[in-house]
């Protein structure tokens, strides 16, 4: 079993550029955000693993600033794992990021943090 | 199973709004305070009698303290359970089977918001969780379009169906005199309004107004020989399956698919004994996906459901006959007013008045699709 605390192991992780999930040892389980135990079964025996980084699009709404802010798009990405996050896909106008899309993790910068964010795969 | 619960036990005896719209000059507690007032005059109760206390303020968690001060009661029960606007609609679970139980004799559940006089934002003190704050979701918009966009994906659910929830609502309110938001709104008018979060558009989401409302329950046997007809509460329930829209288990299916179907088991009816439906409306995306996990019509359906104004006055089911939180009023958390329509339906004295009114059912909702309460009501007949 892994230490307590497992969101700042998680950021600790993403800072060293690794994007980690949790999987539940019993049920193989992968889970996301991270928590103390696994969802529905409360079983705290589980263990960090990488994520593949792949996924695909699942939800997408365009978000309309007002002028000169360009639009753009906030998606949920179900990982081939089966863990739905949210997130930003890069390189593509907001018009083009449908549901369906394949897409690949990347760890950017944002405000002097790291931030998970996906590219057409 | 449905779990215990006292049908027809206890029954709503007073119920009152003030401010709906624009209530200048006013704090929340004096608007909640004074709906309180007001329903209790309408229940022919005193103040004194209140021994259970249930409310949310926008800017007050701790509003049941600060409201029993400022009235001078002294609740044995007070709850300032807030699960968003699903809350209120909870509180009726709650007091019912405490009523039921004898624990309380007479609960005042209050709500009072100056959002629109007071900044004419949104009044909210919740926002998005540390895992989706980073991508800048407009909250709570784009998790409702979110929502919306895998609607439209798996079951062909169009912009122009969501325009029929809108232009629904605002032809009910075109009736109703307390109604903030009247005049035409045509399919048109909600095609070209300003897209915010894709697919909704200003005209998709609700209000922002000011509004306070207020409930008086007590037993049915002290509420009979009250000066308004019985209202009996014939079934509540609630359920809550998660709070951050990415983490709904299917975005298309809400936790209403579980409290509809515990109420109607607690009131021993289906979604075909409704006479009218009052759903909180705080997109219209909500209204199509409470008609599906309500029981009105199959998952999926609820698009073309809506269409050729079937919710409208004149259609096929009279939904949010006050206008809803599209056209009536939202404060920022309009569950209270759902039970208030419900009420003035089964009374008899709504200004949409249906005729024959035996079951209302209201429902709440509370975050982005999380929260969701049920509270079914009927007329005398029901019991």
């Amino acid at each position: 079993m892994s230490e307590a605390a497992p969101q700042a192991q998680w950021r600790a992780a993403l800072a060293e550029g690794r994007f980690l999930l949790q999987r539940a040892r019993g049920s193989g389980t992968i889970f996301f955000p991270p928590r103390l135990a696994e969802p529905r079964s409360g079983d705290t025996d589980w263990e960090w693993i990488e994520a593949s980084g792949f996924g695909t699009i699942h939800a997408v709404t365009v978000i309309h600033p007002r002028p000169p802010e360009p639009p753009r798009a906030v998606a949920l990405v179900d990982l081939d794992e089966e863990v739905r996050l949210m997130s930003e896909v890069e390189g593509l106008p907001a018009e083009d990021i449908a549901i369906g899309l394949r897409v690949r993790a990347r760890i950017g910068e944002r405000d002097g943090a790291p931030i998970l964010l996906f590219q057409a795969a | 199973m449905a779990g215990d619960f006292p049908r027809g036990q206890t029954a709503i005896a007073g119920i009152a709004t003030y401010g709906i719209g624009e209530c200048p000059g006013h704090t929340t507690m004096e608007m909640a305070a004074k709906a309180g007032l007001l329903a209790l005059a309408d229940a022919g109760m005193p103040l004194s009698q209140v021994d259970g206390l249930f409310i949310c303020l926008p800017d007050d968690v701790l509003a049941g303290l600060s409201f029993a001060e400022y009235l001078g009661l002294s609740p044995r029960f007070t709850d300032c359970n807030r699960t968003g606007g699903s809350a209120f609609l909870s509180h009726v679970a709650t007091a019912a089977t405490m009523l039921a139980a004898g624990y309380i004799d007479t609960a005042l559940i209050a709500y009072g918001s100056n959002q629109r006089s007071g900044g004419g934002k949104l009044s909210t003190p919740v926002g998005s969780n540390v895992w989706e704050a980073p991508y800048r979701p407009l909250f709570p918009a784009s998790s409702y379009a979110l929502a919306a966009s895998r609607h439209f994906h798996e079951f062909g659910t169009t912009r122009r169906h969501l325009a029929e929830v809108a232009v629904a609502a605002r032809a009910w309110a075109n009736g109703n005199p307390e109604a903030f938001a009247t005049g035409p709104l045509t399919i048109d008018d909600v095609l070209a309004a300003r897209m915010l979060s894709s697919p909704l558009s200003v005209k998709d989401c609700c209000l922002v107004t000011d509004g306070a409302a207020a409930i008086v329950l007590t037993r049915t046997d002290r509420a009979r020989d009250g000066a308004k007809p019985l209202v009996p509460v014939l079934g509540a329930a609630v359920a809550t399956w998660h709070n951050a829209i990415s983490q709904m288990p299917d975005l298309t299916t809400t936790a209403a698919s579980e409290s509809g179907g515990r109420a109607y088991a607690m009131a021993g009816i289906g979604p075909s004994d409704v006479d009218v439906v009052q759903l909180y409306d705080a997109f219209t995306i909500n209204t199509i996906l409470f008609l599906e996990d309500l029981g009105f019509c199959p998952k999926g359906e609820g698009g073309r459901f809506v269409e050729n104004g079937g919710i409208a006055p004149g259609g096929h089911l009279p939904v949010n006959t006050n206008g809803g939180g599209l056209s009536c009023c939202h404060p920022g958390m309009y569950g209270l007013f759902t039970i208030v329509e419900a009420v003035r339906q089964i009374r008899g004295d709504a200004a949409n008045q249906i005729p024959g009114v035996d079951i209302a059912l209201a429902h709440g909702n509370g975050g982005t699709l999380s929260s969701q309460a049920t509270v079914i009501l009927g007329s005398a007949a029901t019991l």
